[in-house]
């Protein structure tokens, strides 16, 4: 079952909208190109079943069931994915429970809420999510699988773009694509 | 006319005892009416809210046994909000205030509160047996009521319920004179029992059969209690942790080889692979086996537990089994009459561990197969009509695609033609659910060949109101029918609005039906509850008959509105 990593250019923050535009129907979408790879994976179905897995009452499985039987293969899969998140110039750090996401565009949604001031306030810059691994190394998000990620992840950083060339992710990015696995 | 006294005819009555039946005893005449009424034991009534407990008091005196079910089957995926009824306590009020001398409740999808278990506990003096299932609203206090006061209970049977665990001492309650215990299953609860009243219980418990175990009992427990209890016929193991190298270990394998009775197993909510083997001794006798709450259970380990279990006739299972875990059921099982197989990651679609190919598998092996839940990452329509041609003695039918309008992946059809060959090849099935890519076309075949069937229930499916209307045109027996996410609307909801009343409910939530739809069958139909059940604020401010209706229920009933409706709830 060959998992292809998502195949990304650098991705981007974008800014928020200058001003007061309600929120809702223009919200602008940051991490977008991480978010349409994933949907066009999928299977084509309609605009509302994009990402099926957040369907109500889909699968019909039921509650009690839901509560009780998944994800303990270990006994660890359903607690242990906090990690801190980090962004350059934000005060504070926060942490986020991978666990609680179901892929990219989730996680990016996360992000968004978390640092929503943050990133709006940020005066023309863009970001790149960037995690470390436990390896140690610094490496880009979005190319491994998210089973893969939230396993390998120790910690993420939303770092500005301007800062990634002195840290070398480029390269380290390289070097992922060379030993990505299934 | 009669030809013989009452007694007699009573007598004759003994013998039937399935409620189809009774119920049709009771229409032949006046005269049989009346004595079935009073010879009548064990009622079922299938929707709490179509009928009253004071209307079954009165016509049932001699009621010993009630079994009764509440919420609509979707409220299992959380698509009916929490409070929107099935309150069993006015139940259990009226027939305490009754002179009922009531033995036996079972109740499924009902909000039980602690108040209702004291009141039970205390009214019926011969109170014998008590089974939850799916049900919430209780807590442990209330069944330490029942432990404490029934003093001849048989039967504390809990399934799946939401149980707010205040930790422990409700074993205890149990009083030292209870010794008739037959049945004690409390694996749906989280909290920490008393161990050692436990232990006690179980020995002074002579004729326990059935005793199923939480996480919270460790494997040092186990052991003592089959020590005590030999005769066992159903088992749910709790924990089953320990060193292999272990005493206990020891102690239980020596337990387990005595347990010649054990039919059924369940359970193993907290597994070490490496222990397996003391369990084998006695898969070969097994008839049930639910491994769907172990998912630390899994791949070799499994295959081999399979393996030994030549009798099986229910398997209930998780998905981490694989096609090539189905292979060795379908190779071992030869008597396999149910199988289910459960989601072990209901969340990321792509990681089911079963397809097409392990059911065929299955279907090919297993040619006893009769019921079945399934679900899997993808289905094809050749898949389908060969299992339609091995196993056409399928009753219940319930396939779960985790993509559910995934198209046949081989050839991007939709599946109609698969589930067309199973109704057309399954002349008895009862119970059908659909999923997958599905046009007006499947319910063509459904509405000319599923003629036995009852219960249906469609998501995200059909192109048309067709669809809808093939399935009420056709389907003469049917009861139950629930839909979800498909464009059927007024035009097919007020086709036939008289075939409601003979149906026990219908259920449409996110589909193209209109206020002014349910009205309309509000009024034709006053046998029947229209219920619109919206949480948002829409209902409050815009009442035009136009607008789309997220979620109705209507089911027949002889008593009208019910009183007990929470504020989203409007009943027309």
């Amino acid at each position: 079952m060959a998992k292809e990593g998502l195949g990304l250019e650098i991705t981007e923050l974008r800014l928020g909208l200058p001003g007061g535009g309600t929120e809702k129907n223009e919200k602008k979408r940051v991490f977008s190109e991480i978010s349409e790879e994933e949907e066009n994976e999928k299977s084509n179905g309609p605009p509302e079943l994009q990402s099926k897995s957040q369907v109500v009452g889909w699968p019909p499985v039921c509650s009690y069931r839901k509560k009780n039987s998944f994800g303990d293969k270990d006994g660890s899969k359903t607690s242990k994915f906090y990690v801190k998140v980090s962004m350059d110039g934000a005060p504070f750090l926060r942490k986020i429970n991978l666990a609680l996401h179901k892929g990219y565009s989730d996680l990016v949604k996360a992000l968004e809420k978390l640092f929503g001031e943050a990133l709006r306030d940020a005066e023309s810059c863009e970001f790149v999510p960037i995690y470390e691994d436990k390896d140690g190394d610094w490496m880009l998000a979005g190319d491994v699988p998210w089973e893969m990620f939230i396993e390998s992840c120790k910690r993420l950083r939303i770092m500005k773009k301007a800062d990634a060339k002195g840290f070398g992710v480029l390269q380290s990015r390289v070097a992922l694509n060379g030993t990505l696995k299934e | 006319m009669n030809y013989f006294p009452d007694e007699v005819l009573e007598h004759v009555f003994d013998f039937i005892t399935s409620h189809k039946d009774r119920n049709s005893v009771s229409l032949v005449c006046k005269s049989w009416y009346k004595i079935e009424r009073y010879s009548r034991q064990r009622v079922f009534i299938g929707n709490c809210y179509s009928i009253s407990p004071e209307r079954l008091i009165a016509r049932f005196p001699g009621l010993k046994s009630l079994t009764l079910k509440g919420k609509p089957h979707f409220a299992d995926f959380n698509l009916v909000p929490h409070d929107w009824g099935g309150f069993v306590y006015p139940w259990i009020e009226a027939l305490a205030k009754s002179r009922i001398g009531l033995e036996e409740l079972r109740l499924k999808r009902m909000v039980v509160s602690d108040e209702s278990l004291e009141l039970l506990s205390k009214s019926f003096v011969n109170f014998k047996s008590l089974v939850l299932v799916s049900c919430e609203g209780f807590t442990t206090d209330g069944l330490a009521a029942i432990a404490a006061n029934c003093r001849f209970l048989r039967e504390l049977d809990l399934q799946e319920n939401e149980v707010d665990d205040h930790r422990g001492h409700w074993l205890s309650c149990f009083p030292e004179s209870c010794t008739s215990l037959i049945s004690l299953n409390f694996a749906c609860l989280r909290g920490e029992v008393n161990l050692g009243a436990l232990e006690r219980l179980v020995s002074r418990s002579p004729n326990l059969k059935s005793l199923r175990l939480n996480r919270a009992v460790p494997l040092d427990t186990l052991q003592k209690l089959l020590m005590r209890a030999p005769q066992l016929v159903d088992l749910g193991i709790g924990s089953y942790v320990h060193d292999p190298f272990s005493e206990a270990y020891n102690k239980l394998k020596i337990a387990i080889q005595r347990c010649k009775s054990i039919r059924s197993l369940s359970g193993f909510l907290e597994v070490a692979l490496h222990c397996m083997s003391a369990i084998y001794p006695i898969c070969g006798n097994l008839t049930f086996l639910n491994l769907s709450y172990a998912p630390g259970l899994h791949g070799n380990k499994l295959m081999k537990l399979i393996q030994h279990c030549r009798k099986l006739q229910r398997l209930w299972i998780l998905d981490c089994i694989g096609d090539k875990g189905l292979g060795v059921v379908a190779l071992t099982c030869k008597e396999l009459q149910e199988l289910r197989v459960f989601p072990s990651d209901p969340f990321e679609a792509g990681n089911a561990a079963v397809t097409e190919e392990g059911l065929v598998l299955v279907s090919a092996g297993c040619p006893k197969l009769n019921s079945l839940l399934y679900f899997c990452q993808q289905m094809t329509n050749a898949a389908l009509i060969t299992v339609a041609k091995n196993c056409p003695n399928f009753i219940r039918f319930r396939l779960c695609i985790l993509d559910p309008i995934k198209p046949d992946p081989v050839t991007n059809q939709p599946l109609d033609e698969g589930f067309g060959a199973i109704v057309q090849s399954c002349k008895g099935l009862k119970r059908l659910s659909l999923s997958g890519l599905l046009t007006d076309q499947v319910f063509l075949y459904i509405g000319m060949y599923a003629e036995q069937l009852e219960m249906l229930s469609i998501a995200f499916a059909a192109d048309s109101d067709k669809g809808m209307l093939y399935v009420l045109n056709g389907c003469k027996k049917l009861r139950k029918l629930e839909i979800r996410d498909c464009p059927f609307g007024d035009a097919a909801l007020l086709e036939d609005v008289g075939k409601y009343e003979t149906m026990r409910s219908l259920w449409m939530s996110s589909c193209e039906v209109t206020l002014g739809g349910c009205k309309s069958v509000a009024e034709k139909m006053p046998s029947l509850n229209v219920e619109i059940i919206d949480e948002s604020e829409q209902m409050e401010f815009n009442l035009d008959d136009k607008q789309k209706v997220d979620k109705m229920y209507l089911y027949r009933t002889l008593v009208g509105h019910r009183k007990d409706a929470p504020e989203y709830v409007w009943i027309l």
